[in-house]
């Protein structure tokens, strides 16, 4: 059975539909991949999927629940994690205080707890401590683990938030454009990192704009153009599939054209 | 205790019990904009809580070891009922309703016999001692610091920075937006408690829209780093009309230009610290 289901899924906006009528199945482990030219509906959809944003019609399973009227912040419990296009990084929190809020839906302690320092709460807190320098560990940022986030590099902060959404070992991990900004060595070692995190369990859907990254590491494509999903299926088969090849044809020479006539 | 200091503590008595009540209040701000709302219902809730504890006093007959604990209902209450509907919606609209808030019990005091009009309560029994509110004091800013290091106040600073994020990282907004609102209306409502056990007098006007924005002063002033530095700016505050005296009609227009000077100059106030958001 697959991990992620979704069936019908659709999203409108005064005008315009984002996402339209979207059925796909996730499976279980794996590199998955959404890509489509600017403004088909990717981040839409990934909102959708992460409770963000209210689908206007259409159902979500996820692990065997639905999770169609469910709210964003019972995603983490569920076991899905993300990373944001824009980055949203906790900018005046340490990396360290950043990736152990990852961990706050498995923090069971109450406020007594906390206030009385029992027991409880100190090894709950040392034992998310622990967790959460491994998972900076894992994404080569232990180094930095008390500067503040605001202060790293662009990239830094693209791995910050790698490790913050991994730290509670999700089951699925959305990526939505995680090479964006990346230079071409930076993003060599995205790749890795991606696989060593597939290799770990974590089953990996992402949006990507950079076709190389993409082609090499999934293990499926599903391409979204005006909304609507037009291909789901292997990254080679993508490439010679005429719908796809038409709409990225289609995106780039509208781009042209735009860039011609202004 | 030595004479000088016993002289001293008889003669600033009211100054030093209302430092501290200040410093309660400024706590109540620090804990509704530490998750990233603003609300202008501390001076409300603080009168709920004066209003209905002098009434428990004076009419029921109540101990003051009942009456303080007691204090917190009534403003809970009504920071239930604003807090509900309007947590769903932007933050604009807790500002908006903590105002109304205010003016209408100002309106409702002055209307009811029961809680004597536009004469308020007079000959409020002085229960209130200096060691209550500087133990209470204590206590909430030690807890209000050990809340802030851990779980709970990495999820507070999280919201306050990025609720959207902090929502995906599982963290329940609307439910700690709430808890703080009740949290601070049982701190300014116990506030309010003391300071009406403490100046024998209540009134009308003490709980409108002036002492609201002294309030949100305080903690704009010191800053929401740590919750002692909110305490500062109260202290600040609280002991600079003291020192120039005949400036204290200004007041209003000097909180004003602090409100502005600490948006423009001092974004993290003057205290700006920022606090270890871990336990281990
Ligand atoms: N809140 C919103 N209100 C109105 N329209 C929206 C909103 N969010 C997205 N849209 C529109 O929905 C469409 C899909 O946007 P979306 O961001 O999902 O695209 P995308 O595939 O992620 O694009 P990109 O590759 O540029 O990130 C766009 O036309 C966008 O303008
Ligand atoms: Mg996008």
């Amino acid at each position: 059975m697959s991990l992620l289901q979704t069936e019908g899924l659709t999203r409108r906006y005064a005008g315009l539909v984002a996402v339209d009528a979207v059925t796909l199945a996730v499976p279980q482990g794996g590199v998955h991949a959404v890509i489509g030219p600017n403004g088909a509906g990717k981040t839409t959809f990934f909102n959708m999927l992460s409770g963000l944003v209210p689908p206007s019609e259409g159902t979500m399973r996820f692990a065997g629940q639905d999770i169609t009227r469910g709210k964003a912040h019972r995603r983490a419990a569920l076991g899905m994690a993300r990373t944001f296009q824009n980055i949203r990084v906790f900018t005046e929190m340490t990396v360290l205080e950043n990736v152990l809020t990852g961990l706050h839906a498995g923090m069971a302690c109450g406020l007594a707890g906390v206030v009385l320092r029992l027991s409880g709460f100190r090894r709950a807190e040392r034992a998310a401590v622990v967790a959460s320098r491994a998972a900076l560990d894992a994404v080569g940022l232990a180094d930095h683990a008390d500067a503040l986030s605001g202060s790293l590099s662009y990239g830094d902060q693209r791995r910050l938030e790698i490790a913050r959404a991994m730290v509670a070992k999700p089951r699925l991990l959305l990526l939505d454009e995680p090479a964006a900004g990346m230079n071409p060595a930076e993003t060599e070692s995205l790749a890795g990192l991606v696989r060593r995190i597939a290799d770990g369990g974590t089953t990996v859907l992402l949006v990507e704009h950079d076709m190389g990254f993409v082609m090499g590491l999934s293990d499926s494509v599903s391409v979204l153009n005006f909304g609507r999903l037009i291909y789901s299926g292997t990254p080679a088969q993508a490439r010679s599939e005429p719908a796809v090849v038409e709409a990225y044809l289609g995106a780039r020479l509208a781009e042209k054209l735009r860039a011609r006539h202004g | 205790m030595p004479a000088w200091l016993d002289d001293f503590l008889w003669t600033y008595q009211n100054l030093i019990n209302t430092l501290g009540v200040n410093g309660l209040l400024a706590l109540s701000m620090y804990v509704v904009l530490a998750v990233g709302q603003l609300s202008l219902g501390q001076a409300a809730f603080m009168g709920l809580g004066a209003y209905s504890s002098a009434l428990m006093t004076m009419k029921l007959h109540l101990p003051f070891f009942v009456v303080l604990p007691a204090s917190c209902v009534v403003p809970v209450l009504f920071a239930l009922a604003i807090g509900v509907p309007t947590l769903r919606l932007s933050g604009v609209y807790l500002a908006i309703a903590t105002i109304g808030l205010g003016e209408v019990l100002r309106t409702v005091y002055l209307n009811v016999d029961l809680v004597g009009g536009a004469l308020g309560l007079n000959g409020i029994p002085e229960r209130a001692e200096a060691w209550m509110i500087y133990g209470l004091l204590v206590v909430a800013i030690a807890a209000l610091w050990l809340i802030g290091r851990s779980h709970v106040g990495r999820a507070m600073e999280a919201m306050r920075q990025d609720p959207v994020a902090a929502s995906v990282m599982g963290v329940d907004v609307q439910r700690y937006q709430l808890g703080a609102l009740l949290a601070s209306a049982v701190l300014a409502g116990i506030a309010g408690c003391l300071s009406a056990h403490q100046s024998s007098f209540i009134g009308p006007n003490e709980y409108g829209f002036e002492p609201a924005v002294t309030i949100l002063s305080f903690a704009l002033l010191g800053g929401i780093g740590t919750p002692v530095a909110s305490v500062v700016g109260a202290f600040i505050l609280t002991l600079l009309p003291e020192l120039l005296r005949g400036f204290s009609d200004l007041r209003l227009v000097f909180n004003g230009l602090i409100i502005v000077a600490a948006v423009l100059f001092l974004p993290r106030g003057l205290v700006a610290l920022r606090m270890r958001r871990r336990a281990a």
